[in-house]
């Protein structure tokens, strides 16, 4: 071994002979070995994340052998241009993937998985990371052979019915939008009680992306749309379930309902509905059809399986409500976030995510003692309508237990309530349409866990 | 008035109008703004906006008109007024039979299972068929479950759903009147429709007024974007039903948790450890003991049975996953997770160390078989036997991912 004129032997007792060792091969992760090896021992113990001086016996500091060690990547040859033809992920990043929630269903086919918000950044989830839900699988649809129809549910409903292939929808004039798409069911599990450990589950049916498509409206300008007797718009897939929905107007009409090709700069990925799907800002996930192929412009509401049977929301007084459509105002904090352990005391950047079916997040604020005083956050930009806002709060944490929750408003004046406020007029029994104010608790240990409070 | 008229300057600027829509919405407006000569001045300069924004007609070789046949093919939706429900009929007692063929493998021979789906039918009473309300989701109910039966207000519902989507494996695959029969039995097992009735399109209406919930729903609440005054049917309210606090400062007394994970539960979703990001200021908590990445049982079995058998390229789910999808196996059989028949590798460790185990799997395969994992059968396959002979291979081999 070539020697290292700034190494120096670490002193006995604080590093074993095989770390010693891998200290001087200059191996790299060899910090975050000894950390991980220190976590394993307890398991919510926290630890210092940068040692910066480790003492001789002398008492001497030298330094960090990650700095006084010059790592592999900064004496070698590194990977060539193209070694990748579509990128991934670093290998170290491989914890952060879509996950089912055990038992929530039993099919795959007919499932879920949550995209892990309590790592993403900024306000965009990466294509592969977009939470899933299927009803009757995936397919991988070749666009050569997909084709959507436009037809009224009678013949006076358009001049004309019309077919479009992809070639011709992508060749009229395109939009790019970012909206967020967050299932009714998000938060479902947690109206009666505590269900789940982390955001990924609480919260993970949510994704947003900048989707590119045509404005639907176009398509129904098209065919001579008669908008004054067809005010209800069926959408329909074309997977296995052929997925219905009514779609409401005043969302078409405005411009706003997309017939989407493009989500964040490439085409849908086949889990989110390739090569065609609808995206209807604001609205619970169900309605932006995956697969699209039909849309039929009727009189009245279709009352489809997903509006009769499911995505209904049971009221104390026993009665269903039906086609309730808009997310409303909703926030929670991402990070520090359950399942999580603060790595130690002091400075943390508590971050979280705000949306609002109704339009833009004019504010968010966040509480660090369960809601008895609150304090405004940062919204980073851009804010957008119908999209996720990033908020940002300076918090220094004593190493006492905390309460952490958010609040949203958005600009309508909706401001998000307390799971008792929501209770009172919606029980317990709903599934859909939960919006209260999530709690964390930062416990003296570090560990994160998922509370509700009375 | 102001979000008015930016909705028609957007749809003149954005959005293509033809000459007709113009005057639509000039009827629209002089019907709402009858007094207001001000606003049709507005709308006059909209309107010659309008005509010189680009058209439809300039969207030349866009889209074609659709054939009768076309639309034939794909409109398939029947609404609760029954409009869309093709002629036909079907009685219960065929609809048993057919249930027995092809549903009850998940929902049961009583549509009562709750194995695979939420149960179908099941807590509803001849009272809730005479009130219309099913008395089983009021609050304090005993019932366990809320199955389908009990939620659905529209026959119509009933109906399209089977057509469109079921059977499970085989959506679409259904004739109307199979569709008829099929809900006929589902009705029947309600109570709904006694023994002997075959249902049609002509009695639709009659049996939609005897559904146990058909006046369990309500459209009035503020959820529905857009006014739903305008058509009266979905929405009407503007105002959120729920509200929060603006509160800042001594908002709450003491916070109290009432709710939280119990230490029992702490790895019911795995190692969280290894589902956060491994950087930053914070770790995943560690709430499961790390398990050794174990070989999957079929390997060791494998090995055991044939220490000496000549190498063979081993097949991965990627070699068969093309024919498990075509005839559909993975919707009832997981490669390690039982669903309704069980996994691969619980075959694998059945039937994996047995000399003719390949023999046997695609024999099993091709005829189907039942009382060997379980009393839910599995019908036979329409599988060449090449194709079931590759999947049998990869399953004795150890349904390697």
């Amino acid at each position: 071994m070539r020697k290292n004129r700034f190494l120096q032997p670490a002193p006995e007792g604080f590093l074993s002979q095989e770390q010693v060792k891998a200290m001087h091969g200059g191996r790299r992760g060899f910090m975050a070995g000894a950390f991980a090896a220190a976590v394993a021992a307890a398991s919510s113990a926290r630890g210092q994340s940068n040692p910066a001086v480790i003492a001789n016996t002398a008492g001497v500091g030298l330094g960090d052998p990650n700095i006084l060690n010059l790592p592999d990547h900064s004496k070698g040859l590194g990977q060539g241009a193209g070694a990748r033809g579509y990128g991934v992920p670093s290998v170290y990043e491989k914890n952060l993937q879509r996950r089912e929630s055990p038992g929530l269903t039993r099919v795959s086919q007919a499932g879920v998985s949550f995209a892990p918000l309590q790592g993403l950044f900024g306000i965009i989830t990466p294509s592969g990371l977009h939470f899933e839900r299927h009803h009757q699988g995936w397919w991988d649809i070749e666009p050569d052979k997909h084709r959507l129809m436009v037809n009224g549910s009678d013949d006076a409903m358009l001049k004309k019915p019309m077919v479009f292939s992809m070639d011709e929808l992508m060749r009229l004039p395109s939009v790019s939008r970012m909206h967020f798409i967050e299932c009714g069911a998000n938060t479902g599990m947690e109206w009666g009680n505590v269900a789940v450990p982390t955001v990924q589950y609480t919260h993970g049916m949510l994704s947003c992306s900048e989707f590119t498509g045509v404005p639907l409206r176009t398509l129904l300008d098209l065919c001579g749309a008669d908008y004054k007797r067809g005010q209800f718009v069926l959408a329909e897939g074309a997977d296995g379930s052929s997925m219905t929905r009514t779609i409401p107007m005043a969302l078409i009409e405005s411009g706003e309902v997309l017939v989407v090709y493009g989500q964040n700069g490439e085409m849908l990925r086949p889990e989110n509905g390739y090569p065609l799907r609808l995206v209807v800002p604001g609205v619970q996930g169900v309605s932006s059809v995956k697969y699209l192929r039909r849309i039929e412009l009727g009189d009245m509401p279709y009352a489809t399986k997903d509006e009769t049977i499911h995505y209904v929301d049971l009221m104390p007084d026993g009665q269903h409500r039906q086609y309730t459509s808009t997310q409303e105002v909703k926030s929670v904090i991402t990070s520090p976030s359950g399942g999580q352990v603060l790595l130690d005391k002091g400075f943390h950047n508590v971050t979280g995510l705000a949306w609002s079916g109704r339009g833009k997040v004019a504010k968010v604020d966040v509480s660090a003692d369960g809601g008895r005083n609150w304090k405004a956050a940062r919204l980073e930009g851009p804010v957008l309508n119908k999209c996720l806002t990033r908020f940002n709060y300076d918090w220094s944490w004593d190493g006492k237990p905390a309460l952490l929750m958010s609040r949203a408003t958005d600009e309508t004046g909706h401001i998000q309530p307390t799971y008792t406020v929501l209770r009172k007029l919606r029980g317990t029994r709903g599934i859909y349409h939960n919006n209260a104010i999530q709690t964390w608790l930062v416990g003296e240990s570090g560990e994160v866990g998922n509370v509700q409070l009375s | 008035m102001f979000n008015c008229l930016e909705v028609i300057q957007r749809s003149a600027l954005k959005t293509a109008e033809n000459a007709e829509k113009i005057t639509q919405f000039a009827k629209v407006l002089n019907r709402r703004f009858i007094n207001s000569p001000a606003l049709l001045g507005v709308l006059c300069a909209c309107a010659l906006n309008i005509a010189s924004a680009q058209t439809p007609s300039q969207f030349q070789g866009i889209g074609r008109t659709a054939t009768p046949a076309e639309v034939k093919a794909w409109d398939i939706d029947v609404r609760p007024d029954f409009k869309g429900l093709p002629p036909g009929s079907g009685s219960v007692v065929k609809g048993e039979a057919l249930w027995e063929a092809q549903c009850a493998s998940c929902h049961g021979s009583f549509a009562e299972s709750n194995a695979v789906f939420p149960p179908l039918v099941g807590y509803t009473t001849a009272k809730d068929i005479a009130s219309g309300k099913v008395e089983s989701l009021q609050l304090g109910s005993s019932a366990p479950t809320r199955t389908s039966m009990m939620k659905v207000s529209q026959l119509s519902t009933l109906w399209d759903y089977i057509n469109r989507a079921m059977p499970w494996t085989a959506p679409k695959s259904l004739s109307a009147d199979d569709v008829y029969a099929v809900t006929a039995y589902l009705l029947n097992l309600a109570s709904v429709v006694p023994n002997d009735y075959t249902l049609s399109d002509k009695n639709m209406d009659d049996v939609q007024k005897r559904l146990p919930n058909r006046l369990g729903t309500t459209t009035t609440h503020s959820m529905w974007p857009g006014a739903g005054t305008a058509t009266g049917m979905v929405g009407m309210l503007t105002k959120p039903d729920v509200q929060g606090s603006s509160c800042l400062t001594n908002c709450t007394t003491d916070p109290r948790v009432v709710s939280f994970i119990p230490d029992y539960a702490r790895d019911a979703h795995g190692n969280l450890a290894d589902q956060m990001r491994t950087v930053g200021g914070t770790r995943g908590a560690k709430t499961a003991a790390i398990k050794e990445d174990k070989k999957p049982m079929a390997a060791v079995v494998i090995a055991q049975a044939a220490p000496n058998s000549v190498a063979t390229a081993k097949l991965t789910s990627a070699d068969v996953m093309p024919t498990l999808q075509k005839f559909a196996c993975a919707a009832c059989h997981g490669i390690d997770t039982k669903l309704v028949g069980p996994s691969f590798r619980d075959v694998v460790a059945k039937q994996g160390n047995k000399a003719d185990a390949s023999a046997y799997l695609v024999g099993k395969i091709k005829s189907g078989g039942q009382g060997v994992y379980g009393q839910i059968p599995m019908p036979a396959q329409s599988i060449s036997t090449a194709d079931a002979q590759q999947v049998a291979t990869w399953i004795v081999q150890g349904a390697v991912k």
